[in-house]
Parts: C-alpha cells; sequence; structure tokens
C-alpha cells in the first residue's frame, strides 16, 4: 500500500466532521433515552428497526449511488428465520440424495440471540446471491432486477411451509436473553434494540468514513475513472450489497422479536418502497438522515393509520415533493443549513 | 379430445391461450416502457397505474355515460395520453437533467398517489366489465374452445405492436425519434422541437398502458391493484428482453406469457416465479439481456 500523505486542511476537516459527528450522536442517544419516558416503547422500537434498515439501505443508494428496490427480501427474510428459530428452534435444510431428503439442525429454542444471529446470517447468504446477480447491471436495470427477485422471493415466502403463507410466523416468543435478561419486559427489550441499533450504526459510519468507504464515494461519482484507477468496482459493490442486506437483515430479525411476528408485509415490494420514503425523505448519503427519515414515516403511518389509503397518497407526495424540490432530504437542508456533515 | 404429455389438450390449449393472452399485455406494456425509455431516459413506473387507470376509465365510461368498449378503445387512450403528457409537463421534465434514479423515484411516488386514490374510492375489490355483445360467446376449434374475445385480445394487441414497430422503425417520424434517441442535441440543431416530441412519445407509451388497460377490463376485474403486481412482472420482462430494440420488446412479452402459461400447466407451483427464474438465467448468460445492446 502507497503511504497517504494527508493535507492539513483535509485532517483539520475531517477533525470537524468528527466533532460535528459526535455531537450529533449524542443528541441522538440523549433523545432516544428521554423519549423511552415519553414514547410507547413498541412504536420507538419499531423507529429504531426501520432506522436500522433505512441506514443500511442508505449505505447501498446514498454512498454507492445503488438504487436497490428490493430491500424487503432481506428484512423480511430474516425475519422469518429469525422468528421461525426463536419459536421452533430447528432449521431443515433440503437435501437431495437421490430424493428429497430434509435435514434438520436441533438448535435450542427461545434463545434471542441465536434467533437474530440467524436472520442476519439469511440474509448475509442472500444478499451474497442476489447482489451477484444485480451487480451484473447498472443504473435502472439494477433497480428493476433487485425488485424483481424480491418479488421472485415473496411468491416463495407465499407458499413455503415453514412461512406460514399469509398467517406468517406469530406469537414468536422473546425469551431470555443470554439466559438473564427477560426480553418480554418491554423497557429490556428496548434497551437491547438500542444497543443492537447504535452499535450497527456506528459500524455504518465506521464504513462510510474508512479507506473502503471512500472508495464506494469514488464508485458513486464515476465507476468509469474509479475502474481506471485500478479499483476492481465489481468486488467493492458486492461487499458494500452484502453488508448492506446483512444489516438490514438484523434490522429484520429485531423486528420480527419485537412485534413477535415475521409476516408477508415485511417482504412485499412495498416495504422496499418504505424504507426508499425513509431514506430519501431523511436525506441520501447523509449519516442521520435516514434514522429521522425512518422516524416521521413511522410516526406518519401511525398516526394516519385512520386515514386508511390516504396513508399511500401522501406518501407519494412526499416522494414528488422530496423529488422536485427537496433532494436533500430533512438531515441534508439542515446541514447545508448549518455548514456541517450530518 | 386426447392428451399430449399426459395433459389433456383443453387444459393445454387453455393455458396456452392464457398464457399469450398475459404475453399480450406484457408485449404492450413493455412496448410503452422501452418506448418512453428510450426517449426519456426515465424508466416509467407509473406505468402499472396508468394501466389500471384505462381499464377503470373505460369502466366509468360505460357505467355514467353508457360509451360502449369499441369508443372506449379510442377515448380512453387519448384521455390517459393527455394525463400523461401532463405529468411529463408538470413533472418528469424537471428530473430529465438528474440521475437515473430520482426518475424512477417520482414516477413510484406518482403511481403510489393514483393507487391510493382509485383504492379511496374504489376499495380493493374488482368491479365487473362486460365484455361488448359481438365478442360475446366463442367457437369450438375441435381441440379446445375458443372465446371469441380472447382471439380479438390476442390479434389487436400484435397488430397494435406490430403498428408501432412499423411506425417506430419504418416511417420518417420514427427515423427522427430514434435518431433523437441517440442525440438529442443533433437533432435539435437540424431544427426538429425535441422537447415537444419527448412530451409526445411518453403520451403514447401511457396510451399503450391505457389500450392495454381496456383490453384487460373484461378479462380481468377493472381494481385498483390491478396495476402494481403486473409491472413488476413487466420489469423483468423489460430485463430479459433488453430495452435496446422494438421487436425484442414484443417477442419477448408473447413468448414470456407463453411460458408462463406453460409452467402452470407442467409445474404450477413456479408459475408465478418462472419468469424472474427465467431473468436471473438470462442475467448471467447475456447480461445485456437477449435483444440488449451492453451500454
Amino acid at each position: 500500500m502507497m503511504e497517504r500523505v494527508l493535507d492539513p486542511l483535509i485532517l483539520q476537516r475531517r477533525r470537524e466532521t468528527n466533532a460535528s459527528f459526535v455531537i450529533a450522536f449524542a443528541v441522538m442517544v440523549a433523545l432516544f433515552a428521554l423519549l423511552s419516558f415519553v414514547a410507547y416503547p413498541v412504536f420507538l422500537m419499531q423507529a429504531l428497526c426501520f432506522a436500522l434498515f433505512a441506514c443500511a439501505f442508505n449505505l447501498l443508494i446514498g454512498y454507492v449511488g445503488l438504487v436497490s428496490f428490493g430491500h424487503a427480501l432481506y428484512f423480511g427474510f430474516a425475519g422469518y428465520l429469525s422468528a421461525y428459530v426463536a419459536k421452533h428452534g430447528t432449521i431443515s435444510f433440503p437435501f437431495w440424495f437421490g430424493k428429497l431428503i430434509w435435514l434438520s439442525i436441533p438448535l435450542p429454542a427461545q434463545s434471542p440471540a441465536l434467533a437474530v444471529l440467524v436472520g442476519t446470517a439469511t440474509a448475509a447468504v442472500l444478499g451474497i446471491i442476489a447482489g451477484g446477480i444485480a451487480i451484473r447491471r447498472q443504473g435502472i436495470y439494477f433497480a428493476m432486477i433487485t425488485l424483481a427477485l424480491a418479488q421472485m422471493m415473496y411468491f416463495f415466502a407465499l407458499r413455503a411451509p415453514f412461512t406460514g403463507g399469509e398467517d406468517g410466523i406469530q406469537a414468536v416468543p422473546r425469551g431470555r436473553l443470554f439466559g438473564y435478561f427477560d426480553l418480554s419486559n418491554e423497557m429490556t427489550m428496548y434497551v437491547f434494540v438500542l444497543v443492537v441499533v447504535l452499535a450497527a450504526f456506528l459500524f455504518i459510519y465506521r464504513i462510510i468514513n474508512s479507506p473502503f468507504g471512500e472508495v464506494l464515494k469514488a464508485i458513486r461519482e464515476n465507476e468509469q475513472r474509479t475502474i481506471s484507477l485500478g479499483y476492481n468496482t465489481d468486488r467493492y459493490k458486492l461487499v458494500v450489497f452484502v453488508l448492506s442486506a446483512t444489516l438490514a437483515g438484523l434490522a429484520g430479525s429485531l423486528k420480527a422479536l419485537v412485534f413477535q411476528l415475521a409476516s408477508l408485509t415485511d417482504v412485499h415490494w412495498t416495504m422496499s418502497g418504505d424504507v426508499l420514503l425513509m431514506t430519501l425523505l431523511g436525506g441520501l448519503g447523509t449519516v442521520f438522515g435516514p434514522v429521522v427519515g425512518a422516524f416521521a414515516v413511522i410516526a406518519m403511518q401511525n398516526y394516519l393509520a385512520p386515514f386508511g389509503q390516504w396513508v399511500l397518497v401522501i406518501q407519494g407526495v412526499i416522494f414528488v415533493v422530496c423529488v422536485l424540490m427537496f433532494r436533500r432530504g430533512i438531515i441534508g437542508e439542515l446541514a447545508a443549513f448549518l455548514r456541517v456533515k450530518l | 379430445m386426447f392428451e399430449i404429455f399426459g395433459i389433456p389438450s383443453q387444459a393445454l390449449f387453455g393455458q396456452l391461450l392464457l398464457g399469450l393472452i398475459n404475453g399480450s399485455f406484457y408485449a404492450l406494456l413493455s412496448l410503452g416502457l422501452a418506448v418512453i425509455f428510450g426517449m426519456l431516459n426515465i424508466i416509467n413506473f407509473t406505468h402499472g397505474a396508468q394501466y389500471m387507470m384505462g381499464a377503470f376509465c373505460a369502466y366509468l365510461l360505460l357505467q355514467y355515460f353508457g360509451i360502449n368498449y369499441w369508443a372506449a378503445l379510442v377515448i380512453v387512450p387519448i384521455v390517459i395520453g393527455v394525463l400523461g403528457i401532463l405529468i411529463e409537463r408538470l413533472f418528469l421534465q424537471h428530473v430529465s437533467k438528474l440521475d437515473h434514479l430520482y426518475g424512477l423515484i417520482l414516477t413510484f411516488g406518482l403511481a403510489l398517489i393514483i393507487e391510493g386514490l382509485f383504492r379511496n374510492y374504489y376499495g380493493s375489490s374488482g368491479q365487473p366489465y362486460q365484455v361488448p355483445e359481438a365478442l360475446q360467446g366463442g367457437r369450438n376449434l375441435g381441440f379446445m374452445f375458443l372465446p371469441n374475445y380472447r382471439a380479438w385480445v390476442i390479434a389487436f394487441s400484435l397488430l397494435i405492436c406490430l403498428a408501432t414497430w412499423f411506425a417506430i422503425e419504418r416511417t420518417r417520424l420514427g427515423s427522427y425519434l430514434r435518431a433523437a434517441t441517440e442525440n438529442p442535441t443533433l437533432v435539435r440543431a437540424f431544427g426538429i422541437n425535441v422537447p415537444r416530441m419527448v412530451t409526445l412519445t411518453y403520451g403514447f407509451g401511457v396510451g399503450l398502458a391505457a389500450l392495454a388497460g381496456v383490453m384487460a377490463a373484461p378479462i380481468y376485474n377493472v381494481s385498483p391493484q390491478m396495476g402494481s403486481d403486473l409491472i413488476i412482472v413487466v420489469f423483468a420482462v423489460v430485463v430479459i428482453g433488453g430495452m435496446g430494440s422494438i421487436m425484442g420488446a414484443i417477442i419477448t412479452g408473447f413468448v414470456l406469457g407463453i411460458v408462463e402459461g406453460l409452467t402452470k400447466v407442467f409445474f404450477p407451483e413456479a408459475s408465478n416465479t418462472v419468469i424472474f427464474v427465467i431473468m436471473v438465467i438470462v442475467l448471467l448468460v447475456r447480461p445485456a439481456g437477449m435483444f440488449g445492446r451492453t451500454a
């Protein structure tokens, strides 16, 4: 590796960025702590899960410029698998030895950490497969391919025996974390979700600000030129795609435990649209944007639920308004106003 | 009655016919998407909603004005096409210079608005639409029963597809269109009003979707979500065909419809997913699509 010589100006800017990040992060954590006294824990946990989902999505759309229209796939399937492990504790794989044999791995049921782990790993595997296929095309095709793959798996979820079809997997036990913390207590569950989401958030921040992240941004700005600089952009795109899918899977696994339910809604394409809306509203390519966007959209969906189909119309209007005059999103506009990077 | 591969001929040809019908709609819709993509460089996510609006427009015309199917076949594409032109003027032209991403999101948002509005007023249940009198009934071909209306849909959509292909590939106007797709700036320098052509192209593509909607109304129920599920399959069709060629879009549409129909006969569990599986295989073998040019 070539030794990197850094301009003092760049170093100073980096320090400022770090400072504004630390302040904003502290504000965010304080808000989460305060909100736990005011808002419903389930609402907060839902918003947190979606915030992580949107951050994972933003890693792809905001930093590499890849529009995935099928992120519900990783979110939803991770939810299914973690719900299944938490409830039944056994995973079966189909194997073909002359005839179809189901190989079952008995796992201790009701172990939430393991459930989340299995769900996240599932999303990673799906990410490797789907990403490997999708990165073969660029731009608009990439969006259409990810959408089509997700739709294919939606039909699979509809038919496969373990997902419970239209009913989904219901009454998933939350269990005891590490055999000690009782997650059926809402507050304990909230702390668990908060810790995991914040850790994942810091991980994403680290990715974005690593040399790897710099290459991602280079691909976003000009893929051809990045290739000419000797980077194997396909490999970078695949790695970040898998990272994004894995983190989306983590969010989906947590959500399945929070709601004690994994259902078809989470794998439907409308979910992919929702996460796009959150990210766009909060600010594409901003660190905090997806979190703000997720809270805004979830709050809107909760408060506007009595208005039925108008939610769809309002979401559509937000999309249109964001694209036409508000492309930086809430946090993007705020950052531009304060002249800092958020 | 005879059997082919252990399948009764009635069932086999029945599903083939259904496949051809679906294929007609895939072809009409992917053709519209390809034409719009060529000129505007956006993938029109509103296409499914516009197809749905076409069906609803025909339904409303019949319900409130007593205007029959044949008149609707002419009026609806014009009405929805004009609505499309309005959408292009009001919204799409503002994102033409931006990243692809924004056109996609914008049309997705518009699709949500349209679908939400229709769901608000008509719920999720479908509205029936009568097959026009002249096309009721059917004929027995010996090996299968062919409903007249379905035969009409296949023949008419094939005719429209071929006419569109002829207009774009073989006429002077079409040559302007193709030239403007390749290099809009140069074509403008020849004194041709390219922005107007872009607008009209969008209107035309939307009109095709609306026409497909009118034809679909008597076959499927007219319902607000009829477009959103279809459009995803059409996206897969477009990826398989590649958007580079008009004829490619038509052929891929019909062939995939037939393949889907055959899958329903031989392996019904996979009938919903077969097009997506084909898409994956095509991407692995020929990333640019069957008829596409590499970008």
